[in-house]
């Protein structure tokens, strides 16, 4: 199928069908919308609602473990709720892609997402998971395929944030 | 007669035929190991809250084995909220195991939460899980251990066990090892 230009979500779609990534866990963002619909409506995938993102990073590894492949949908807020679980990930080498929808940037109106949303980028490094970022719809695609690759071929977290201006222009505007 | 941990876990995984086994860190992953080093094992040295999830994904992945999580009432409580996302995805071949001695038995035998007034099994009902069993003697125990092998899942079980000093016994130490030997051991290992 072919997307239009700005539907990166779409995009980010298919980039996980091509990485045949079945286990889709998420605590929900605005931000990953368009893209979880999609996965709900995909009988390949299987979508796991998660009460805190941290049960993601144990899911994926148990799937990891079992032989299938997943991804971890979140906030940014999300990504301090999981440091010790991304710990074990590095302990063990397990693939962990993990798609950040970022608050606390460009644009931001509420000052109590402004510290985590600051802290997201240090604190992943600080356990060692690699991080891209994509600004612009036309690196997204791109920037989730070279995420799946670290990630998979890696044996590593990999965290892909998706820009506060990116999501902002897409899904906070009517 | 009260239940020792040990002798559950041993009697429980005696003839575990395929059974993939996820243990929390702590006095769980010692238990397991006792009952004997094996491929489909899983020990944690760390990640604790996160072993059931584990566990889940496991078992969303293998869904042909069955998976059984062991670990402690401490471990257990750190991670409550992932009994509702089982619950929530119903994975019929899981089982989660909790070996309950109300206590925090590696930092000095602090009293947990179910020492006082926490109910892992009614947690675990109102999470929605649709089977959920307590051993607190030998009575109680072939039940829990059937539905524990082999009952239509997801299953939580408690039994509460005495507290003990016990010798450690480690299982490997390296987590990559022990992700590649269980991958290798399900024939999953050469996935692209």
């Amino acid at each position: 199928m072919t997307r239009q230009d700005n539907d990166w979500p779409g995009q980010i779609y298919d980039v996980l069908g091509r990485h045949q990534l079945r286990q889709v866990a998420h605590v929900p963002d605005a931000g990953h919308k368009r893209l979880l619909d999609l996965c709900v409506a995909d009988p390949e995938k299987r979508v796991v609602t998660l009460t805190s993102e941290e049960e993601g990073v144990g899911l994926l590894t148990g799937a990891w473990l079992g032989g299938e492949k997943g991804v971890l949908l979140m906030q940014s807020s999300g990504v301090g709720n999981c440091v010790n679980a991304l710990a074990m990930v590095e302990s063990c080498r397990v693939p962990i892609l993990i798609l950040v929808a970022m608050r606390g940037e460009w644009g931001e109106f509420n000052p109590w997402q402004m510290p985590m949303g600051l802290a997201v980028e240090p604190v992943l490094t600080a356990i060692n998971a690699v991080v891209l970022r994509a600004e612009a719809a036309a690196d997204v695609a791109p920037t989730v395929e070279a995420a799946a690759g670290l990630a998979f071929n890696g044996q590593r977290a990999v965290a892909v944030l998706l820009s506060q201006r990116l999501i902002g222009s897409k899904s906070f505007a009517k | 007669m009260v239940l020792r941990r040990r002798d559950v876990v041993t009697r429980l995984l005696a003839g575990r035929e395929g059974m993939v086994v996820v243990s929390g860190l702590g006095s769980a992953t010692w238990d397991v190991a006792e009952a004997g080093d094996d491929p489909l094992n899983f020990p944690l040295w760390a990640g604790m809250g996160c072993t059931a999830m584990i566990g889940l994904g496991l078992a969303l992945a293998q869904p042909a084995r069955r998976v059984v999580v062991i670990t402690g009432d401490g471990e257990m409580l750190m991670g409550l909220g992932g009994l509702a996302t089982i619950a929530d995805q119903a994975p019929e071949n899981l089982a989660v195991l909790v070996l309950d001695n109300e206590t925090f038995g590696e930092t000095g035998g602090q009293p947990t939460h179910t020492a006082g007034l926490a109910d892992l099994a009614g947690i675990a009902l109102g999470a929605g899980f649709p089977t959920v069993l307590e051993a607190a003697d030998e009575a109680g125990l072939p039940p829990l251990m059937a539905a524990v092998r082999s009952a239509p899942g997801p299953v939580f079980a408690v039994a509460k066990v005495a507290l003990e000093s016990l010798p450690l016994v480690m299982p490997p130490k390296d987590g990559a090892f022990l992700k590649d030997r269980l991958r290798h051991a399900l024939g999953v290992d050469t996935l692209a």
